[in-house]
């Protein structure tokens, strides 16, 4: 016995030492150059290791090109230390790009931005804040913009001060098997036409999938599904720099859908949003005007069907005030999915009911409560009557991606 | 016995990562050194142009950290520059338009000398405009291509005689197609008629730039120079402030914040043609901008500079905050103080 204890003591010192801070390596030229010089069809690799970078990284102008690390453990792009430009990679005018296998972590602003890019593939890629979510973090971790043909693949965001993931008036686009934590919101789709976000993990986020139309943009969105998600425990408070639209989402948001048309959200486990599973809200309920007139504020043809809500038992989020309307009117028993109850005037039929295919459709969502909170109506006539609201719409189509170079 | 339990974190070599790359090598891109262009004769930093090379300045230019510029064009011999209303005028294939950024070692003191930074060449190819970046050397000698770009230290007297110190950065070849396009071809800003259509003392007399041109044989199309729009100076007190300021925000903003532009993002268009004031950001609320919003509501508040996130972005020095978001490091005083009172007075124009 008397021989071991010097073996521990070795052993213990052994793996505290394992401890040290990583090689950090200058490429940053280097990588640069490769990145302005690399022939349309070219690989720039990098290899695993921990490098630092003061500046952003820019592809433009190129097809067919891959940006490959050794994985998002191995190869670590720091930009901690950032003097110039906020993102840490731009891509802007390409086409059929892969961007895999590394991390990007403490970008002054955005962690990877895609401007006009067509056919963008982000796969095995983490962006990240390592000090933990804070209000002075970057915007966005993920932010293909403008961009059509777009799949995000296998990636983690965390610590994004607005959204994790965040596609933006893009078209064709899928998320899938991501993973969104620690961000304002987790994943969030504004102004896209014809996006699929599956199989993805979205918690302790503030608001776990945001669907947002907003006004004086390029493009209006819509046909969007949302499925097979784990949507949970989003309760975090929100960080948002005050000012930006994202900071009006209540903290234990599970699903939020702001002004957009056409949204399918079914067969997700949402569980452990303590202030909505999901929320049906038009563009006026977040307080903001607009001078866009061919802005369309209202939420239409949504539907929530079969998925497993289960909100577990507490108040909701109080910092924010719909989370406090909510535990006014109903306490501990907060609903599952909340409707502000605005109504677009221009879709009505001839008895003043909402259109058929574009009513508010929600169906088969086990024992999911409902409130309609008559936010036009200054929330005098809360109704929870949730049978009113059976009926379906078709599936919506697909967003099929066109990517021709998926390795 | 030997420890089984390696430590794996430290398996990392110690030399420095190879990046490899399939394609890509600095073939064809341009002149290794800025010498061998033949623009200037003597000696190079004396910047004398050589035959064919035309000096010019803006009525309002960029704000680059108080740098100074001297630009030159070169147009191809028997060729011709078109005229266009609004935009940068029509160079023919061939042009090389050269912009040195300089630092006078005192700016009360100009016989102080000076320190050239850098000289950024855009070059109309065949196939389009190609930006070239030159980094001069501490001796002044040359200036050698670096499509990386690079960061150099320099020091001066500012013209409140306090000394500065700046990093400054030379943009990378990327970063030039960050500001210089349109759509997605690169152009030209600075050449537009509006900017151009002011006096320039040339070795044998001052006279405007445009009827210079028109001189030399080397612009077309030039109407009756009443006609022509002409941008005020931007620090020129006696010139309109609502036009000073439409034209300080064009210079240093409208090349991303246009329709066809970079940050047509945000919604945000600050052309000096633009005239729908809800574009111009009045009373708009931010799209993506983060924490660069400074957690106010609206990118312009007729009336109030302090609440408009536009004053709020160009006040910043914050990489993940500040406007422009590339080419300046440090804030353009001066140009605050326009943009303040620009503001200010917006709320009169209602």
């Amino acid at each position: 016995m008397k021989n071991f204890l010097p073996l521990l003591a070795v052993l213990c010192i052994a793996v505290v030492s394992c401890n040290t801070e990583p090689n950090w390596q200058d490429i940053e030229k280097q990588l640069q150059e490769q990145l302005i010089l690399v022939e349309d069809g070219g690989t720039v690799k990098i290899p695993a290791g921990h490098y630092k970078f003061t500046g952003s990284l820019s592809l433009e102008g190129k097809k067919n090109i891959t940006i490959k690390g050794a994985g998002m453990q191995e190869t670590i792009l720091n930009f901690k230390g950032q003097t110039d430009g906020a993102e840490g990679l731009t891509i802007s005018d390409c086409e059929n790009v892969v961007i895999e296998g590394f991390s990007v972590q403490d970008t002054k602003g955005d962690g990877i931005k895609s401007r006009k890019v067509n056919g963008i593939v982000f796969r095995d890629v983490t962006t990240e804040w390592t000090d933990g979510p804070k209000t002075t973090n970057g915007a966005y971790g993920f932010y293909p913009v403008m961009c059509e043909n777009v799949l995000l693949e296998k990636c983690v965001a965390n610590g994004a001060s607005d959204a994790g993931i965040y596609v933006g008036q893009s078209k064709h686009i899928i998320v899938r098997n991501c993973t969104a934590k620690y961000n304002v919101a987790g994943i969030e789709i504004e102004n896209c036409l014809y996006a699929d976000v599956y199989e993805n993990d979205a918690f302790k986020n503030t608001g776990g999938v945001l669907v947002f139309d907003m006004p004086g943009l390029s493009q209006s969105g819509g046909y969007v599904n949302v499925y097979n998600n784990k949507i949970y425990n989003n309760n975090l408070r929100n960080f948002a720099p005050e000012g930006n639209i994202v900071g009006t989402v209540p903290p234990g948001t599970g699903v939020m859908i702001v002004a957009t048309s056409h949204v399918a959200i079914y067969e997700n486990d949402i569980e452990d949003n303590r202030t909505m599973g999901a929320g049906i809200v038009s563009y006026a309920s977040s307080g903001k005007t607009w001078d866009d007139t061919t802005f369309n504020p209202y939420s239409k043809a949504v539907y929530i069907h079969d998925n497993n809500f289960d909100r577990g038992f507490g108040l909701a989020d109080m910092s924010n005030d719909l989370g406090k309307l909510v535990s006014v009117y109903f306490g501990f028993n907060v609903p599952d999915i909340i409707y502000d109850g605005t109504i677009d005037p221009d879709v009505l039929d001839a008895n003043g009911n909402v259109l058929e295919e574009k009513r508010i459709c929600i169906r088969n969502n086990g024992n999911a409560t409902f409130a309609n909170v008559d936010f036009p109506n200054q929330f005098q006539n809360i109704d929870e009557d949730i049978t009113k609201y059976d009926c379906s719409h078709p599936a919506i189509e697909k967003a099929n991606p066109q990517l021709t170079k998926l390795n | 016995m030997a420890l089984a339990l390696g430590c794996g974190q430290q398996q990392e070599t110690e030399t420095t990562a190879e990046i490899t790359v399939t394609g890509g090598n600095k073939s064809n891109l341009g002149f290794e050194k800025l010498s061998e262009y033949g623009l200037f004769t003597g000696v190079l930093a004396e910047l004398n142009p050589a035959d064919g090379v035309i000096p010019y300045d803006l009525n309002t230019p960029l704000f680059t950290d108080y740098a100074h510029k001297k630009r030159f064009v070169k147009v191809p011999e028997g060729e011709q520059v078109k005229y266009t209303v609004n935009d940068a005028l029509e160079f023919p294939v061939g042009t090389i338009l050269i912009k040195n950024f300089y630092y006078p070692n005192d700016f009360g003191k100009p016989e102080q000398g000076e320190r050239i930074m850098e000289t950024r060449l855009l070059i109309h190819k065949e196939h389009g405009w190609e930006a070239l970046p030159y980094i001069w050397n501490d001796e002044q000698t040359d200036a050698t291509l670096e499509i990386a770009g690079g960061t150099k230290k320099v020091s001066w007297v500012h013209y409140d005689g306090n000394m500065k110190t700046l990093d400054y950065s030379i943009p990378n070849k990327n970063q030039c197609k960050g500001c210089h396009v349109r759509g997605a071809e690169m152009t030209p800003i600075g050449p537009k008629a509006r900017n151009l259509n002011g006096k320039y003392t040339y070795t044998d007399g001052e006279m405007n730039q445009l009827l210079k041109w028109q001189e030399l044989g080397i612009l077309s199309g030039l109407p009756d120079l009443a006609n022509v729009d002409k941008m005020p100076v931007w620090d020129d007190a006696h010139a309109d402030l609502y036009k000073r300021g439409r034209a300080y925000l064009d210079v240093n903003c409208a090349h991303c914040h246009r329709s066809d532009g970079p940050g047509n993002t945000s919604g945000l268009f600050l052309t000096y043609e633009e005239a729908d004031n809800a574009k111009l950001g009045y009373f708009k609320a931010p799209v993506a901008a983060g924490r660069g919003s400074g957690g106010l509501m609206h990118d312009l508040v007729p009336g109030k500079p302090d609440s408009s996130i536009l004053y709020y972005r160009m006040n910043s020095t914050d990489p993940g905050i500040m406007m422009p978001e590339l080419g300046r490091k440090t804030n353009h005083d001066e140009g605050l103080m326009l943009m303040q009172a620009w503001i200010a007075a917006l709320a009169e124009k209602q």
